[in-house]
């Protein structure tokens, strides 16, 4: 493989487990300061546990979103140097920004929030968690702004020509409210949000298929299966807007997710189906005039097809028109799992319903699978541009770098993160095994090495 | 606002913002790393724990200063960034590698029982502090010497290149300081069998130190005499050279009386000395090019972002840093005094 293909695999490999984090911890934040509300408005003891419970999994979350997030700062730098120099101008505020406001406010309060819970009351303890939950915010903004920018960049000018050529910024707010980067921010972070709520699903599942914990468990589910509700119907409205902007801002990616080869007027739409690339057409169900009228509300406008473009430039449809799917069949499946079971619970027959459980206990997959494909659609989507129309990937490199290097880099980081994913299960299983009772997380080892310890002395 | 900020000698300040987030890294990290290469020096589990926990609350957070100054060197350097990134690629990889082993190491010794096990873990993070350590010296060293570049700011050099005598004698010297810089913080942090452990074995921490920082210093003279340039042309920067021997000699005088929170003092007294040193004897050069250094050196003037640009990020550190350093120094203050296991620790 040559240098830029390694790079963008390596980048691929390195996002896509980083982002397996960061959702959690921004979703779980969320029940963090839930329950720590309800603590102090209550002063139940058990709402306490249930926050402490969540806490420990946050802060695993939140460890490895650290450390696989400083992987990807520094790959900006070593495997895309070029594209460094020519964005850092604009790209820069913006992660600088989360640096400053984001980062520090998460991991400073989340040492309070951890190890605090003897040292400070429960009003600054609460504090503490409700910073955390906005760090975590926060730095889900900046870094979003920063990508819409390489989507729909805005509030810039070139400066230079060939290879000293660079963006420079001319309006910060412009820059920062880019024409993607509300829609799209608001679509990351319900998300994150959905990634967050599954994963509470799916530990209370568990634990009321093993009969364990059940108080807990059904404070959780209950708190988590009506915000899921909640946040699926805002994620198809939020959905909604995003592919608009799509249609708007980048036509060809829209071509591509679509496989629409020809411009035409009433463009139909394809529920699930396969792109033949060579027969440039699409075999499947569609429905007429339906993707017209999803993207600019009108079932007869013209939607843009990819012969509107120089075909080396097209992005692979064939791939993402399916990745986009899979997408939007993973909200389906959420929102068809999510009424099934709120029925089930007002029917009386939830606890009985093993079959049900278990699938609840799998779902944790549903949100990550649709987060990691939306982000893929969007991201390949840009092919075969990092900044779109204006810098394109092969032009991002860095130039001193050779294939061999990102290569061995890339072999590392691969065994290290199957180590790190391996890690990660093993102590989750461990938090959930343990669950939420008051007492120390891990007592028994400890007190009973106490205890030799001392009979040896 | 904007317009008025732009009249300031931006690059200067931001660089020197830059500048103090690295600083922060160093002392606070620092320590965590320290605590990481020398927690081996204590026996017996309770020990190993009571080190590891000493950092519990804090390390991640201090992490993150090496995150935001990444960050800002990105946003107010971009060709500086760009160009030591690509050129210390392996480094700073292996540097990455490092972090994460640290983590996981944090987060998994106390999760079994077994003393194999525990072993493990705390050999792989001390290996895991020494590496960052080394590896974040050996960056130093090669800025200290500079590197080749070609007139498009790109590196020309090789790997072997950077892998030369003077940037290891500056890795294993910034690995001695934070050795010892971590012991001291352990001492102010423990007390009983573990407070003596580490008091009864820093001597040799500390004699490594010195005698690292008498080579480097000597070898810095003979070979890096560009460094010294400024210190001859403005004599009043001899003072920090002063300040530092003093700051190193304050440390056991301090340890030997007792006052260990005095000594930590002066171990971040150390580290700023020694930082301010490095700072005064590159500048304005940030990349040296060996090849043609008045020509093709990157410095703060000819590498930065736009006057627009530095400005607004010049807002967002006089609006977040002093948040930010006002907080940390809050949740140092709620983990004041000595540490204790409790059911929250690792």
């Amino acid at each position: 493989m040559d240098v830029e293909m390694l790079a963008r695999v390596q980048f691929a490999v390195t996002i896509m487990f980083h982002y397996i984090y960061p959702p959690l911890s921004i979703g779980l934040s969320v029940f963090i300061v839930a329950f720590e509300a309800i603590y102090l408005k209550t002063g139940q003891e058990r709402y306490k546990l249930d926050a402490k419970f969540w806490t420990r999994i946050f802060a695993l979350t939140f460890a490895i979103g650290v450390a696989t997030g400083i992987v990807m700062e520094f790959e900006f730098g070593t495997n895309w140097a070029s594209y460094s120099r020519y964005v850092g101008d604009v790209f820069g505020s913006a992660l600088a920004a989360e640096g400053v406001f984001a980062f520090f406010l998460e991991s400073g309060f989340l040492a309070l929030l951890l190890f605090g819970w003897d040292r400070v009351g429960p009003k600054l303890h609460f504090f503490s968690s409700v910073m955390v939950m906005l760090g975590a915010h926060f730095s889900a903004v900046w870094i979003v702004v920063a990508n819409s920018w390489m989507q729909t960049p805005a509030g810039y000018h070139v400066v230079g020509e060939g290879l000293s050529a660079r963006a420079e910024i001319t309006d910060f707010w412009a820059m920062v409210f880019n024409p993607s980067s509300m829609d799209r921010l608001a679509h990351t972070l319900l998300g994150c949000w959905l990634a967050g709520i599954f994963l509470v699903i799916s530990i209370s599942a568990f634990y009321l298929l093993k009969k364990r914990h059940i108080d807990f468990a059904k404070d959780s589910l209950k708190l988590a299966l009506g915000l899921s509700l909640v946040i699926l119907i805002l994620q198809a409205v939020s959905g909604d807007r995003s592919g608009r902007v799509v249609a708007e801002h980048q036509p060809a990616k829209l071509a591509a997710f679509e496989g629409l080869f020809h411009t035409q007027t009433g463009a139909p739409l394809t529920l699930i189906g396969y792109v033949d690339p060579e027969e440039q057409t699409v075999h499947g169900l569609h429905i007429p005039k339906l993707l017209s009228f999803l993207s600019f509300h009108d079932f007869d406008a013209e939607v843009k097809g990819l012969d509107a473009f120089p075909q080396k430039d097209w992005p692979k449809t064939a791939l993402l028109f399916q990745t986009y799917r899979l997408m939007i069949m993973m909200w389906g499946a959420m929102l068809l799992l999510t009424l099934w079971t709120i029925y089930l619970w007002r029917r009386g027959t939830l606890f009985q319903s093993r079959w049900t459980l278990r699938a609840l206990m799998l779902s944790v997959a549903f949100p990550q699978i649709a987060n990691q494909m939306g982000w893929f659609s969007a991201e390949v989507g840009r092919y075969p541009w990092i900044v779109y129309d204006l810098l394109r990937i092969s032009e991002g490199l860095s130039k001193s770098v050779t294939a061999n290097q990102i290569l061995w880099s890339l072999i590392m980081f691969t065994i290290v993160y199957i180590f790190l994913f391996l890690v990660f299960l093993y102590i989750l299983n461990e938090k959930i095994q343990h669950g939420p009772q008051s007492g120390s997380p891990e007592p028994a080892y400890h007190q009973i090495k106490k205890v030799i310890n001392g009979e040896e002395k | 606002m904007l317009e008025w900020m732009q009249e300031l000698p931006l690059q200067f300040i931001w660089f020197s913002i830059f500048v103090i987030l690295l600083c922060g890294y160093a002392i606070l990290d620092g320590f965590d790393l320290g605590v990481g290469m020398t927690h081996l020096l204590t026996k017996g589990d309770e020990n190993r724990r009571l080190m590891l926990n000493s950092i519990g609350p804090v390390w991640d957070g201090n992490e993150v200063w090496l995150v935001t100054a990444g960050g800002a060197l990105l946003a107010g350097f971009p060709d500086v960034y760009a160009t030591l990134c690509s050129a210390f690629y392996a480094p700073i990889m292996i540097l990455l590698a490092g972090l994460i082993f640290r983590a996981v190491a944090i987060e998994f010794r106390s999760k079994q029982p077994m003393a194999w096990w525990r072993w493990t873990w705390d050999l792989l993070f001390f290996l895991a502090s020494l590496t960052i350590s080394v590896g974040l010296g050996v960056t130093l060293g090669n800025l200290i010497q500079g590197i080749p570049l070609d007139p498009y700011k790109e590196f020309t050099g090789t790997l072997e290149m950077l892998l030369n005598p003077y940037a290891f004698l500056v890795g294993f010297l910034t690995a001695s300081l934070f050795a010892l810089h971590g012991a001291i913080y352990a001492l102010m942090k423990t007390e009983g069998t573990c407070h003596e452990m580490i008091r009864k074995r820093i001597n040799p921490l500390m004699i490594t130190f010195i005698l690292l920082y008498a080579i480097t210093t000597m070898a810095t003279l003979i070979y890096q005499p560009h460094m010294l340039k400024a210190i001859q042309e403005r004599p009043i920067f001899f003072l920090l050279g002063i300040g530092n021997i003093l700051a190193i000699a304050n440390i056991p005088r301090e340890i030997t009386k007792g006052r260990d929170d005095l000594a930590f003092i002066s171990s971040i007294a150390n580290i700023l000395f020694l930082m301010a040193l490095y700072a005064v004897g590159t500048y304005p050069n940030v990349i040296r090019a060996t090849n043609a250094p008045d020509t093709l050196s990157l410095t703060i003037y000819n590498s930065s972002s736009s006057p627009l640009t530095l400005s607004i990020l010049l807002l967002i550190a006089v609006i977040g840093v002093p948040l930010v350093i006002s907080y940390t120094f809050c949740i140092y203050w709620i983990f004041r005094g000595k540490v204790k296991l409790d059911s929250h620790s690792y």
